[in-house]
């Protein structure tokens, strides 16, 4: 009876063909809507185009062209002047699923599983039927190779329609032409010009070149000549490893015994903590690694979280760096002020990362909409699931109230011209799912990711904070400045009478202290009188100079008396209140004019009207 | 001393009172000057949280608080610039008997640099703040709105003096027999009309121009003996001011006719309990005895209208009058609060669901003898 079943389900057991597979989890893959197929599939070219280039210590120089074929369908190009592909690689690498180069490294790269680019080949083929063309050249001498290909999807392996060798002006590099159903839009950020912009910020080095199916053509150039730090390859660290891994690992590793295969196979594991490894786990240390039993190794790994080892190497990452982020921001948008911050690597269950974010504000971005948020992994532009992803979620904690945005309700993305941008670089970044579109949240990551923003809001806070004061200050300006001369003089005009001083008002405005001087005629005499009102709120201490041609009469208070050049220098020493006034007065005769304005020292010539500060050089004498 | 002699002095002693009044304001700010106090002036705060109810004149008038146009701020000093600006030109008007729009006001202005309005309405503002200062009135400034076109059509006989080139005649013009199916149209002052006669026993005003010429088609001012005013919307001081004196000197009740939406409340609430950008003439313009036919959110449920949705503005206006004060009433309360729950509005043209004659004939004599007018 149960052969019988088996029997029976045997006959329904049959291989699965990647077609099935694709069709089935075409959403999970990033080909759910005829809007997002165009784009993955850009993206997917572009990222290996990107990885290639910098892989090699080439300058990407990267094209892009989208192209409407018919009603619904488009061919997408997309050309590098990356190292190229050799002959023999071509078919496999776009005409078999699940093959690449980088699955097996623990190395912050863009591609990792060798999905994408053979995604977008059995795509293009199931909805336009058409093959996928590939030119590649690796070598200024070399021959540029054409092919036209499709994958055998009961098989996934390639199938070459056509194969020649062909003339290229290029040097080197690889194009790709796939024609495939979709559609094309622009107006949003979740569209291959948004990528593309996206992507010419975080890739600063890169120069893209973008012509859109209406034939327009939008260059993002770089601004900087300096390829990214060329991230390395690491082992392994034993607080990332899962138990499946290591038995894997034990069973094909060559060496022989086991402390040398965790010194060797390891990042940060040396002869002495090897031996305290096998001591906590009970194991034998010179026991050969492939003779493991399952439990042996389970009790290996619970030794790797009790013994201390120290965190994993950081060196292995490139960050793309404030400068370049800031740089970045600044080519893409016209802003009044920019903030960016790179964070010192952090730890993932054993895979290192480091955050960095930047903060862009003002210009010409919209006032009133929600902030623009650019998320991007590896260097990578994620633009879509944004609502499920690390970086949103970190945005989203932080009361942006705090650093002077708005925030609707108190929670969630803040209001104003501004963008934020997050950048997660690592070995092994987490993603929801495979269209690596999201973040997944890992608490060390999210702590991270609102650290660096939280850095970045800061200096945005310190900038709005300044520019609110000097708003009021030109706000002031424009009152004493412009509006009360014409009032006074219109007002006076009206009633016929003499034009009022309006000095003390513009002191009183600004907060200021007061220095007037006034002279009357008596006989042959002048009587000279500087009143000093301290308009501000704290005491102020200065002391008031008043040059005159000859020596003055009769000064109230008494003033010290230096003399140069023939002429004299009459200083009083000023202590006043806030709203005190004080009055000096003294006598010149008539002939002599009654002398410069007065000049104060020791005082802010801001906090002064009515007279000038002394200039540096002289109050040092 | 001839008529004529007599009403050229009290011309003129009003005309130095005027100038008087707005000098002084002038003299205000030079003052301030002279005594080194950042220049200010002090004008009651003109929003619905600042009016209060007058016992004696049963109308709404400005409260106690104040704001200040100060120096200060730049707004405050462009304030007090412009203002300064505007009465120097009233000034020179008054001084040359001349006088001006509006509207003219507001381009005379282009010529002030600073101090240019930006909007005719920030001069319009500006002749009330001077008002509210002065305690007298836009004509006293000789300055005169444009015209809005509002109108009456009724049996009354009114009698007008027109001053054309210093010549002063009258016109005597019968409010259906004289005039055409638009109807006499109301002058800027009313206060130049005289009510010879009339055979009317009430006056509805009404808000929409389409349900006036209803009535008058359908003959109700004569079945009735109404005088009908056409509103035009938030009607104008002179269809106002014209409503009271109406309303005053002949005695007749006022009953106002609207759409039933919040804003045609307002309307109502403008004849009735005076406006909240002009409460300092509510006591010259409001009609305390005016009342309110509809439409009201209870007609919507008691003769089955026809309704369109309340967008969320009209809910936000009618949740801003459930705050308002002139609408303190039960009966405001309860209406208000129904068609908050009917979510649910209807224009007066919406009985036309009933036939032509509906509104003539059923709903208009049932509320008007409801109300106790006939």
């Amino acid at each position: 009876m149960a052969e019988n079943i088996a029997e029976k389900l045997a006959q329904k057991q049959r291989e699965i063909s990647i077609a099935e597979f694709f069709e089935k989890n075409r959403h999970i893959l990033g080909f759910d809507s005829s809007t997002r197929s165009l784009i993955t599939s850009v993206k997917e070219a572009v990222d290996n185009a990107l990885d290639a280039c910098e892989e090699s210590g080439v300058l990407p120089d990267i094209l892009i062209e989208i192209h409407k074929v018919d009603k619904d369908n488009y061919r997408v190009i997309v050309e590098d002047n990356g190292p190229g592909i050799v002959k023999e690689q071509i078919p496999r690498v776009f005409g078999k699923l699940l093959y690449g180069s980088r699955f097996h490294a623990l190395k912050q790269s863009r591609g990792q599983q060798g999905i994408g680019i053979s995604a977008v080949v059995l795509y293009a083929q199931l909805t336009s039927g058409r093959p996928t063309a590939v030119y590649s050249k690796t070598g200024k001498n070399k021959e540029a190779h054409y092919y036209e290909l499709v994958i055998n999807t009961k098989t996934n392996e390639p199938e070459i329609l056509m194969e020649k060798i062909v003339p290229w002006d290029r040097p080197h590099g690889t194009r790709i032409e796939v024609e495939m159903e979709g559609t094309y839009v622009r107006a949003r950020k979740q569209s291959i010009y948004g990528y593309a912009k996206s992507t010419a910020i975080v890739n600063p080095h890169a120069r893209l070149t973008l012509v859109e199916p209406t034939g327009d053509t939008q260059v993002f150039e770089r601004v900087t000549e300096v390829l990214p730090v060329e991230p390395c390859e690491i082992l392994p660290h034993p607080e990332g490893i899962e138990l499946g891994t290591l038995i894997k690992m034990l069973r094909y590793t060559e060496r022989r015994r086991l402390t040398s295969f965790l010194t060797n196979e390891f990042a940060r594991i040396g002869h002495k903590t090897a031996k305290e490894i096998c001591a906590k786990a009970g194991v034998d240390p010179d026991v050969n690694p492939s003779d493991l039993s399952r439990d042996q190794a389970k009790r290996l790994l619970e030794a790797f979280k009790t013994v201390k080892i120290i965190a994993p190497s950081t060196e292995c990452l490139s960050p793309i760096t404030e400068e370049l982020i800031r740089k970045g921001l600044e080519k893409e948008y016209d802003v009044d002020f920019i903030a960016t911050t790179t964070r010192d690597a952090s730890v993932h269950t054993g895979n290192p990362f480091i955050v960095e974010a930047g903060i862009a504000y003002g210009g010409s971005l919209p006032k009133e909409e929600k902030t623009d948020l650019l998320r991007f992994a590896n260097r990578v532009p994620l633009l879509y699931q944004q609502g499920g992803c690390a970086s949103t979620h970190a945005v989203e904690k932080i009361n942006w109230r705090n650093y002077e945005l708005l925030q609707p309700g108190g929670s969630g993305i803040p209001q104003g011209p501004v963008v934020i941008l997050t950048h997660v670089a690592s070995t092994n970044v987490p993603f929801t799912s495979e269209s690596k579109e999201a973040i997944a949240d890992i608490p060390e990551i999210v702590d991270e990711i609102e650290l660096a923003v939280r850095d970045v809001a800061r200096g945005l806070k310190n900038y709005l904070a300044k520019q609110k004061v000097l708003a009021k200050r030109k706000e002031k300006e424009e009152i004493i400045e412009r509006v009360l001369p014409k009032l006074a003089e219109k007002v006076s005009e009206v009633m016929g009478g003499p034009q009022p001083d309006i000095q003390p008002i513009v002191a009183k405005i600004m907060g200021n202290v007061l220095v007037q001087k006034t002279t009357e005629q008596s006989d042959n005499t002048s009587i000279v009188t500087i009143r000093i009102k301290n308009f501000s709120e704290s005491q102020k201490e200065f002391k008031l100079h008043q040059v005159s041609a000859a020596e003055i009469e009769d000064p109230t208070p008494k003033p010290r008396v230096s003399s140069f050049d023939g002429q004299f220098d009459n200083i009083w020493k000023v202590s006043i209140k806030p709203n005190a006034e004080k009055k000096v007065r003294y006598t010149v005769k008539s002939e002599q004019s009654p002398g410069a304005n007065p000049l104060v020292e020791g005082i802010l010539a801001e906090m002064v009207t009515g007279a000038d500060a002394l200039p540096k050089k002289r109050a040092s004498e | 001393m001839s008529v004529e002699e007599e009403l050229l002095k009290a011309k003129k002693e009003k005309d130095s009172l005027t100038k008087q009044r707005l000098l002084q304001i002038i003299k205000t700010i030079y003052d301030q000057f002279a005594t080194e106090q950042i220049p200010q002036l002090l004008i009651p705060t003109r929003t619905k949280s600042n009016i209060a109810f007058n016992e004696e004149s049963e109308v709404w008038v400005y409260g106690e608080r104040e704001s200040a146009r100060s120096c200060k701020t730049v707004r405050g000093a462009y304030s007090l610039l412009k203002s300064s600006y505007t009465i120097e030109f009233l000034n020179k008007q008054l001084e040359e008997n001349r006088s001006s729009t509006l509207r003219e006001l507001y381009y005379i202005s282009e010529g002030w640099k600073l101090a240019k309005f930006r909007e005719q309405p920030e001069s319009d503002r500006m002749i009330e703040d001077l008002e509210i200062i002065t305690e007298l009135q836009r004509e006293n400034f000789h300055v005169r709105p444009e015209e809005n076109g509002a109108t009456i059509f009724g049996p009354i006989r009114i009698k007008e003096n027109v001053e054309r080139r210093g010549q002063v005649s009258e016109r005597v013009i019968h409010c259906i027999d004289d005039v055409g199916e638009g109807g006499y149209q109301i002058p800027y002052n009313v206060d130049n009309l005289d009510f010879v006669e009339h055979d009317a026993k009430f006056i509805i005003a009404i808000e929409t121009g389409g349900m006036r010429d209803r009535l008058i088609e359908n003959g109700f001012d004569t079945d009735y003996d109404a005088i009908i005013v056409h509103l035009k919307g938030q009607p104008a001081r002179s269809t106002r001011r014209l409503l009271k004196r109406m309303n005053e000197r002949l005695k007749l009740p006022v009953v106002v006719f609207t759409d039933g939406d919040p804003w045609s409340y307002r309307i109502f609430a403008s004849v009735a309990y005076g406006s909240i950008k002009s409460a300092h003439m509510s006591e010259y313009m409001a009609t305390p005895a005016a009342q309110f036919i509809g439409v009201r959110p209870s007609d919507i449920v008691n003769y089955d209208l026809p309704t369109d949705k309340l967008s969320d503005q009209d809910v936000r206006a009618l949740q801003s009058e459930l705050t308002d004060p002139r609408f303190c009433t039960d009966f405001w309360k309860d209406e208000i609060n129904l068609q908050l729950e009917l979510k649910k509005k209807s224009e007066q043209q919406a009985f036309a669901s009933r036939g032509l004659d509906y509104v003539t004939d059923v709903y208009l004599p049932e509320r008007l003898t409801s109300l106790g007018i006939i």
